[in-house]
């Protein structure tokens, strides 16, 4: 398994040792940024557009529980089971549940970031179910017993050479090969096996359509549908706050999401579900596991507009440069980074400090999320009701009292001034993390000091 | 027109230069006053965090400064922070968060300066601080499809000699973002250390920017590691005299303007 970092700063630091890699990883993801520039360019209308899916996915999730209820009636009247599962466990429950039914042995998987988020492999693999995740970049992480470290990019943080090396082990490809094409072409007939072998498919959802009880799945290799058209039983997993009202409201979302997430106008495989087909079964797992909490929170709210194109990741510096696993949450990066302190407060304090707040995230984000607010607000809960970085907590409250007081503020400030004026040593002691790689700037008279000599 | 010159604490401590450009370049405009009692805006508090610990700071700033025509520092992100936040932290300080402006926004939106009288014969790179850039809007943030004025751009252009450098990566983060800098330095470090290479490989000679914050970060590593560029704030270019080392030509051309 990738390893699990206490907090940021740790997975960072762990990232850095290696330069090489992080200017790859930087240089990876900046190439895919822009080629998000380069298609949103050609959209004259883009900032219109996403003004248009903000308010589509702002009325919905006032509308939540209708839509959901209209979402429903419709599957079900095209033939289609629908299920509710108020939390991992229980999605994990009913999955496992309809497997049992049918008596499957094998799964093919297409991606999907909620069964991640739920836990749902190693939960079915207890119950000796095998599950492949049949996207490239997810059967890789899977090989290397890891995680994915970046929601569309799965293995992005993997050299081809490791990937040679993984393939060479598993799928008996030659040794030392880093052919891109060559381990692909492997992977293909690797994957075909298991999608003839498989008794069901799993796959995820990116748009639920209220009014015609149908979903829509985005994929580029069309493993989505090998999967669930082959085997006898579908079963498609959706977070709640996937659901939009109407058919027309993918013309919008569609032209946002493959921009935003690769650059292409629009995913090679944009596959539409209705209804099973004769003799074949298809199921909808809605599931909540902590949305309907965000919902309620005001200032979080809007969090839930996400369609999951990874463009925050993307454009992300510090992501960019402590790379996925860094995180301490499933969906790592910006969104990653306001999703998970409503789940786990303490356990992912570290994460809306993970910024500085730059803002690329919120101007980036197709469904406009003001992410960077919600660091900053997150930021604000952290430190009132957690007992995260005393430290910190105890400079800015001491400061924050001098600052408050001229006269004390200007001692102060004196005193800090004749210290950086101090001994080198004591100055860079270990304490001054900002010491380490940087110099301290040098003190000079203040402007104070020359403003009452020279204007008074 | 009463103007109060607000400079950021750090700025008062360790770059009187930038205080005394900007206070120069105000006094073109109007009758400064540099008020002595003041602290800081109480950004670094809310950025941790800690926003309430800020709100004594913001009282101070609203007792210095509540009675001038403008409020006006060379400081983006400070600027930013008053004006995002110091309404809902002192409520009583609502009606003044109009006046308080950044030194760019001033002398572009205020001002409407079109004929800067000033001299700096170098090759010039401008880092977008974030604040400024997409916090007020002060230019054309790469992400976005609109077409934005870069305000910054257009004032350093009117400045004599001037050539302004274009480095491959627009507008990122230069990786300061205040305590973030301490609580996450290898990320911080790098991030300023790539930012540095970006502007050095494009031909800059200086780096200037509206915050000197950033430029504090980067000229931390620019002096360990010893690099050739050198960083300016923005005021300090926009204050430069009329160099008597200029050509006669030139000369000639600044005179006919
Ligand atoms: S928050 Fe916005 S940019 Fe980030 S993954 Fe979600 S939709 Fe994409």
């Amino acid at each position: 398994m990738s390893t699990q970092y206490k907090n940021h700063p740790a997975g960072a630091k762990a990232f850095n040792k290696n330069p090489e890699r992080v200017s790859w990883h930087d240089k990876a993801l900046w190439f895919v940024r822009e080629k998000r520039d380069k298609a949103t360019h050609g959209i004259p209308e883009w900032e219109e557009l996403r003004e248009i899916a903000a308010q589509i996915k702002a009325h919905t999730l006032s509308h939540l529980d209708k839509y959901l209820l209209q979402f429903e009636e419709q599957a079900q009247a095209n033939g289609i089971h629908v299920h509710w599962a108020k939390d991992a466990q229980e999605h994990n429950d009913i999955v496992l549940s309809i497997l049992q039914k049918h008596n499957v042995k094998n799964v093919v998987k297409s991606k999907s970031m909620l069964t991640e988020e739920c836990s749902l492999n190693p939960h079915l693999n207890q119950h000796d179910i095998d599950v492949v995740d049949t996207d490239l970049g997810e059967r890789i992480v899977q090989l290397a017993k890891e995680h994915p470290s970046h929601i569309v990019l799965p293995a992005i943080h993997k050299k081809k050479e490791e990937v040679g090396e993984l393939f060479h082990e598993h799928l008996n490809t030659e040794k030392g090969a880093t052919d891109p094409t060559y381990l692909t072409r492997a992977a293909r007939e690797h994957l075909r096996d298991k999608f003839l072998q498989a008794d069901a498919a799993i796959t995820g959802v990116n748009f639920a359509v209220a009014e015609s009880g149908g979903f829509v799945v985005c994929t580029n290799e069309g493993n989505v549908d090998m999967g669930a058209n082959l085997a006898p039983v579908h079963i498609a997993c959706m977070g709640i706050e996937k659901i939009i009202p109407k058919v027309e409201h993918l013309g919008v979302f569609l032209r946002l999401l493959a921009r935003s997430a690769t650059g292409q106008a629009i995913t090679t495989y944009s596959s539409h579900f209705h209804k099973p087909k004769g003799g074949k079964e298809m199921h909808i797992v809605l599931v909540d596991n902590g949305r309907t909490e965000q919902l309620s929170r005001d200032d979080f709210r809007k969090s839930l507009n996400c369609i999951r194109c990874g463009a925050c990741m993307n454009t992300c510096p510090i992501y960019r440069r402590s790379g996925g696993h860094s995180y301490t949450y499933t969906i790592p990066g910006p969104i990653g980074s306001i999703l998970s302190p409503g789940k786990d407060l303490k356990k992912h304090s570290s994460l809306p400090f993970a910024s500085t707040l730059c803002g690329s995230c919120s101007d980036v984000c197709p469904v406009k999320i003001d992410i960077h607010t919600q660091l900053y607000k997150w930021r604000q809960i952290i430190m009132e009701e957690t007992n995260y970085d005393p430290a910190k907590k105890l400079s800015m409250k001491m400061a924050g009292k001098a600052m408050g007081n001229p006269k004390l503020f200007k001692m102060i400030s004196k005193v800090g001034n004749t210290f950086l004026k101090g001994p080198r040593v004591l100055i860079y002691n270990p304490l001054n993390t900002w010491g380490i790689k940087r110099e301290l700037p040098v003190p000079t008279q203040t402007f104070d000091d020359w403003y009452k000599k020279n204007n008074s | 027109m009463e103007i109060g010159l607000f400079i950021p604490c750090y700025i008062n401590q360790f770059y009187p230069e930038v205080a005394k450009a900007t206070l120069k370049l105000l006094q073109k405009y109007g009758n400064v006053t540099y008020p002595l009692s003041q602290t800081c805006c109480g950004q670094p508090m809310a950025n941790s965090g800690c926003e309430k610990d800020g709100v004594d700071a913001l009282k101070v700033f609203y007792d210095n400064f509540k009675d001038f025509d403008y409020v006006v520092g060379p400081s983006a992100s400070c600027v930013l922070h008053v004006r995002e936040h110091g309404a809902h932290l002192y409520p009583t300080m609502a009606p003044m968060i109009d006046k308080v402006f950044d030194l760019t926004e001033f002398i572009y939106d205020v001002i409407k300066e079109k004929e800067l009288q000033a001299e700096f014969p170098h090759k010039v790179a401008i880092h977008k601080s974030c604040h400024g850039l997409r916090g007020m809007r002060l230019g054309q943030c790469s992400e976005r499809v609109t077409c934005d004025v870069s305000k910054q751009d257009v004032l350093v252009e009117q400045v004599t000699g001037v050539t302004l450098i274009q480095p491959k990566r627009a507008d990122e983060c230069c990786g300061f973002g205040g305590t973030f800098s301490v609580s996450e330095p290898d990320i911080s470090v790098r991030m300023g250390t790539d930012r540095l290479k970006d502007y050095i490989e494009s031909g800059a000679e200086y780096i200037t920017s509206g915050d000197m914050s950033c430029l504090m970060h980067l000229d931390g590593i620019i002096q360990r590691e010893k690099l050739p560029i050198k960083v300016i704030h923005l005021a300090e270019i926009l204050a430069s005299e009329i160099n008597s080392t200029t050509t006669d030509k030139e000369k000639a051309y600044v005179n006919a303007v």
